[in-house]
């Protein structure tokens, strides 16, 4: 019974938040902040994991492909794979949930509980869509932005143990990367991204949209924003390829 | 003027404003005053929409605000400031950002004009050279200068201020006292404010109203609250010690 109140809730406030901005202006420079906030300020995390998780995909796929008859060409084939399908957009998306989801969450509870939020719907501002609406624009931008980037960092991983390991030569790797591409892989992947992106911002800002009382329960909302959004993510991962790969 | 007209909220099942019925005129200072408790937050909330009344109506000039839709709120809102009890300024902006957001979004004003009214209000509030501060970097008296300072930036016609002077000293309790009723006198605007110091109460009560567990209790000016019969009144007027030795001695 809760949970069909909270997904009505969820939707009224979701239908406050897709309204037009009160003022242009006002907006865009939301927006700048929040590319700032959510995009510029991630470059560093994905960076870090996603290099290290390129790599260690190439040596598993390397370690796994004893057959001789199975080219090595196959390692930078499968990583490639890999990193596009699954671990970018999805891997990404569970860390990005952790970061952006939290802080979020925070931000807008926060609000809510200092009454900054009441003091926006006093002047006549929508304060849904004063507070989420640029933060969602902003992360259905950036966020497949950082997940290509992703991609290509993981690759770059792979191809770091190809120079540093014997387990498999640079040409080796490249000629793998080369073969086989089928473009509707990336298509899918962003699609994905788009998705989790909007699950991260509008579960993260109803988790502290909807708070009442005081400084714990920010803390209480940032981590449901967190575990939700992170459920979303793996189920909508599970349905969207069902839906778009088979 | 405000009319609120038996207006009733509950909570649940615990009625908190039980057919309250009150005029708010221009021009004075409307004081809603009560023991902690008695739902002095909850009527100003009632009044600016952020509580939905559970019966009754509430009037601005001849407009039937409680009836409206959040897109005709609007227009009315546009007219309001209210001083939360807290400040609320927006923590991620300077008390200049404060200042400015309302002229921000709804006015067509030059970066230059709404500059020199944001000065204009801040001088007012005796806030000159905090421009750039950061909201954390106030105390709380200049917390609640901004606030006001925020309220009235956009010439507001109606405006609303829950308990702003608790948890200041005396001195500048009485400050912001006197800027509410500067204010109010000099733009001739709709004030309410919810107090339950004695202090303002005496000093800036045009229009006193006293609230006992969600009824209108008593209303009347400071001049007649010393001398009302009303007991309940008096509990509240007479708690301090001090206070009820004068009375008994008159
Ligand atoms: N959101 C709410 N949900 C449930 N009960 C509430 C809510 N807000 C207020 N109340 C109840 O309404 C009553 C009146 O509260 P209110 O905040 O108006 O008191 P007050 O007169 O402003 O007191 P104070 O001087 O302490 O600020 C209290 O009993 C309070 O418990
Ligand atoms: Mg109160």
């Amino acid at each position: 019974m809760k949970l069909f109140y909270r997904i009505g809730q969820y939707l009224i406030l979701m239908k406050q938040v897709l309204a037009k901005p009160e003022k242009r202006s006002v907006f865009f420079r939301q927006l700048m902040t929040e590319f700032n906030a959510i995009g510029v300020d991630s470059f560093g995390i994905v960076v870090i994991i996603s290099i290290f998780m390129g790599a260690v995909v190439s040596i598993l796929v390397a370690y796994n492909l004893e057959n001789p008859l199975i080219p090595k060409t196959m390692i930078g084939y499968t990583s490639r794979e890999m990193a596009i399908l699954e671990f970018s957009p999805t891997m990404i998306s569970l860390i990005l949930a952790g970061k952006v989801g939290s802080s979020i969450a925070s931000q807008i509870g926060t609000m809510r509980v200092t009454e900054q939020i009441d003091a926006l719907e006093i002047m006549g501002i929508n304060p849904a869509n004063f507070l989420i609406f640029p933060k969602l624009i902003a992360a259905i931008f950036i966020h497949p932005a950082l997940i290509v980037f992703s991609m290509a960092v993981s690759i770059f991983g792979g191809y770091m143990v190809g120079i540093f390991t014997n387990l498999f030569t640079v040409s080796e790797y490249i000629s793998g990367l080369r073969s086989w591409f089928d473009p509707f892989s990336i298509f899918y992947a962003l699609i994905k991204t788009v998705v989790f992106a909007i699950i991260i911002v509008t579960i993260a800002g109803y988790q502290g949209y909807i708070i009442k009382g005081g400084s714990i329960d920010v803390g209480r909302a940032s981590t449901k924003a967190v575990v939700y959004a992170s459920i979303l993510i793996i189920i909508f991962n599970l349905i969207l390829t069902q839906l778009l790969l088979i | 003027m405000i009319e609120a007209k038996y207006i009733s909220k509950f909570f649940s099942d615990t009625m908190v404003l039980n057919s309250i019925s009150v005029k708010f005129e221009k021009g004075r200072n409307n004081l809603i005053i009560g023991r902690s408790g008695a739902g002095k937050t909850v009527l100003l909330k009632c009044l600016v929409g952020l509580h939905e009344v559970d019966d009754g109506y509430i009037d601005f000039d001849g407009r039937d605000f409680s009836h409206m839709n959040r897109k005709n709120r609007k227009e009315i809102r546009k007219e309001m400031g209210m001083l939360f009890q807290g400040g609320a300024l927006f923590d991620s902006f300077s008390v200049e950002e404060n200042v400015m957001f309302p002229l921000n979004m709804f006015t067509q004003m030059s970066e230059e004009e709404k500059l020199d009214r944001v000065n204009l209000v801040l001088k007012r509030v005796n806030l000159v050279n905090a421009n750039h501060l950061m909201p954390g970097e106030l105390s709380g008296g200049m917390i609640k200068r901004v606030a006001i300072a925020r309220a009235i930036s956009n010439s507001p016609k109606y405006l609303f201020c829950d308990e702003p002077n608790s948890g200041l000293d005396p001195n500048t309790a009485d400050v912001i006292d006197e800027l509410i009723a500067e204010i109010t006198e000099e733009y001739n605007i709709v004030t309410i404010v919810n107090s339950h110091d004695m202090n303002s109460v005496l000093k800036i009560g045009d229009h006193i109203i006293f609230i006992h567990e969600g009824k209108v209790a008593w209303q009347g000016n400071r001049d007649e609250i010393l001398s009302s019969d009303n007991e309940l009144l008096n509990d509240f007027v007479f708690s301090t010690e001090l206070t009820k030795r004068l009375k008994r001695k008159k």
